[in-house]
């Protein structure tokens, strides 16, 4: 069975005030990100499907803190915050949500489809669950180079119930991988809720049944998440083998910015807007003996600065070219679906 | 069928050992090169493709996975964008049905919604084809499923040559590759292969036999049967068939297809793929639409019959396109 990690209170995050800091700062930078992405779609300035993860940044920040340059993420397409952590430019993320020109993927897909490669994100499918494969591939590369990095791959409650979640999970446990599975779970799948998506409490209790450990943990409480997160991390990296942590948490708004969510019981959704992970954070900085009305008008301050500089670029920045449209399908070559690749190798043999 | 460059020795190899020779030369050539797929490893694969390969790399470049396809795809995908060139097989190519959102979307899709900034070198080995008594769940040849994904490339190879200079020319690739090999092809056919390193360009088709009446458009299975065919018209009815090699599936070959329509002026596509949906449909649209004045005929498909491809002998046969059906359609349309 997985276990109850949860509130144990980690001792090394006595000496790291600056961290606390910065950790208090990113969550406070995702929310807001989020909150003017919910409100540019309601202004028409994003269009399409968006997919608020408004109430999880606390395990979005706290997974992704303790991982390094070159680790590899998948995250789910409700995880802006991942984006953010790994250091993707909020100015490109925000053009990227736009459909801008400068977005990541020169607006070829929306929302978090496109990814950073080079600040080791990968652009999910909507098929959820496909990423955690994939993690497994980035994570062999790892192993086979004999490379300190490890894969993250975050998936949802609901994605849980697919085969390559299963596929990923198995295979990740034969060949020992260095791959961290990290799922999300918010209760509802769309508007399935959790009793109707599996019979089981935990996901995590699933790990055991692929050979390696699962780790429940209360997806809101940064503090937590951050202290699990570096102790299975650190003993991925160290060769231990796979690890699952499932983050118990709650989405505050609909599936999409399109859904009212009207299936979910109000009493429910008020219970968990007060598990906030901002103020449940700001407690623990007031403890530490952070001034927290000061920091918190200054962390105000600097987020707001950020994101208006990237609302202000993905503003600028025009649209993509029509026929760029016909771009970038295979690498190596510009435009022209079916005509013979600049890419391809090698030379006409003598026959 | 003589590859012998000079000074170099020629080395006769089946189709099989070809696939098995590029394997063991790229994995020699770029460390970065590794296999992954079911019973690949031990067993050196179900038909003996990856035979060698274990003990000439070790099990951490020549990989058994679980019965998995998404898993195998989607882990040469993540392996892939992180600069590996993975090798993965698909047991048989009916399976990679449980493989095709991976293929079809994460892989296929990479580059574009990465906006350019990311590469999928990534072939995925699929072993297609009928006429081995496989019935309907290995048998099947899906590569029009694939053939109108744009972001992959899809290849055929019907000889030995081709199999290794396609295969190595694929590894080499940074876009993701569907490699159809033709089972039936595996121990029929022979060749004497130059030694050393040779590549077959993705995206070109080869003239395999020149000829003045009508134009064979064929790849993988059927190329050999239509050779046949070609032999036979042409001593028993004194007809000049031109047989066209596709090779490559994605991105077809547009200009190869145009030249044989043009100078033959009659078009016969000939694949073991099933009729509707099948890669001749397009092909004979090209031909209409871009040679329409040089046709002296209708563009003709011979394919396998619309349903699956059944066991028992004589449904099989029934279904399966063959060289008396090829030498009958070449002489109806000769005669139109």
């Amino acid at each position: 069975m997985a276990e109850q990690d949860g509130s144990a209170a980690p001792a090394p995050v006595a000496a790291r005030a600056a961290q606390d800091v910065e950790l208090y700062y990113r969550m406070k930078l995702v929310r807001a990100f989020e909150e003017r992405v919910s409100r540019l779609h309601r202004q028409n300035k994003i269009l399409g499907g968006v997919y608020s993860g408004a109430g999880q940044e606390a395990l979005v920040v706290g997974i992704c803190a303790p991982l390094e340059p070159g680790d590899f993420t998948a995250p789910l397409h409700r995880d802006l915050g991942v984006f953010l952590m790994r250091g993707v430019d909020p100015g490109r993320l925000m053009a990227q949500l736009m459909g801008k020109e400068t977005g990541l993927s020169r607006g070829k897909d929306s929302f978090l489809h496109g990814g950073d490669i080079a600040h080791g994100v990968f652009g999910s499918s909507s098929m959820l669950g496909s990423s955690l494969p994939v993690a497994c591939g980035a994570a062999l590369k790892f192993k086979i180079k004999r490379e300190r990095h490890i894969a993250v791959a975050f998936f949802g409650e609901g994605a849980s119930s697919r085969g390559d979640v299963h596929e990923a999970m198995n295979f990740a446990g034969v060949q020992k991988l260095p791959v961290l599975f990290v799922c999300e779970n918010n209760r509802y799948a769309y508007s399935t809720p959790f009793e109707k998506q599996t019979s089981i409490e935990n996901i995590a209790d699933r790990a055991a049944a692929y050979g390696f450990r699962g780790h429940v943990c209360p997806g809101n409480d940064l503090l937590a998440v951050v202290g699990l997160a570096e102790r299975v991390i650190d003993s991925i990296r160290a060769g231990g083998g796979p690890g699952l942590i499932e983050c118990k948490t709650y989405r505050w708004r609909g599936h999409s910015e399109h859904d009212p969510a009207l299936y979910r019981d109000q009493e429910e959704l008020l219970e968990w807007e007060s598990r906030d992970p901002i103020p449940l954070f700001e407690f623990y900085l007031d403890k530490r003996g952070h001034d927290i009305n000061r920091l918190r008008a200054e962390t105000d301050e600097k987020v707001n600065t950020t994101i208006q500089a990237a609302v202000d670029f993905a503003d600028r920045s025009p649209y993509p070219e029509p026929e760029e449209a016909l771009e970038d399908l295979y690498v190596g070559q510009g435009a022209a679906p079916g005509a013979p690749s600049a890419a391809v190798n090698g030379r006409r043999p003598i026959r | 069928m003589v590859g012998a460059l000079s000074g170099n020795l020629a080395m006769e190899a089946t189709y099989l050992k070809a696939i098995n020779q590029a394997l063991h030369e790229e994995m020699a050539r770029d460390e970065n090169v590794f296999v992954m797929g079911e019973d690949v490893a031990e067993l050196g694969g179900a038909f003996k493709v990856t035979e060698g390969l274990l003990t000439a790399f070790g099990e951490e470049r020549v990989i058994d996975t679980p019965i998995s396809e998404s898993l195998i795809v989607g882990a040469g995908v993540g392996a892939a964008v992180l600069g590996m060139r993975p090798v993965v097989e698909m047991q048989f190519a009916d399976f990679i049905s449980c493989g095709f959102d991976q293929i079809v979307n994460t892989a296929a899709t990479l580059s574009y919604r990465h906006g350019g900034k990311a590469s999928c070198p990534m072939v995925v080995r699929a072993p297609s084809g009928a006429g081995v008594h496989g019935a309907l769940f290995h048998s099947q040849n899906p590569e029009a499923w694939f053939t109108r994904v744009p972001g992959l490339k899809v290849v055929a190879p019907a000889t030995a040559y081709d199999a290794k200079g396609l295969l190595k020319s694929a590894i080499r690739d940074d876009n993701p590759v569907i490699y159809f090999e033709h089972k039936r092809l595996y121990r029929s056919i022979k060749e004497d292969l130059p030694d050393g390193d040779f590549t077959v360009p993705l995206g070109k088709a080869e003239v395999r036999r020149e000829g003045r009446d009508l134009s064979i458009i064929t790849y993988g299975g059927t190329l050999h049967q239509s050779l046949d065919a070609a032999r036979i018209v042409e001593k028993e009815d004194g007809l000049s068939v031109e047989v066209l090699d596709l090779r490559t599936l994605l991105p077809l070959d547009r200009e190869a297809i145009l030249a044989t329509a043009r100078r033959t002026g009659k078009v016969l596509v000939v694949h073991e793929d099933r009729l509707t949906g099948g890669i001749g449909g397009e092909i004979a649209a090209i031909v209409a639409d871009e040679a329409f004045d040089y046709l002296d005929g209708p563009v003709r498909r011979l394919a396998a019959l619309d349903t699956h491809v059944p066991f028992a002998p004589p449904l099989e046969e029934f279904v399966l396109p063959n060289t008396n059906k090829i030498v009958e359609a070449i002489r109806n349309l000769a005669a139109y």
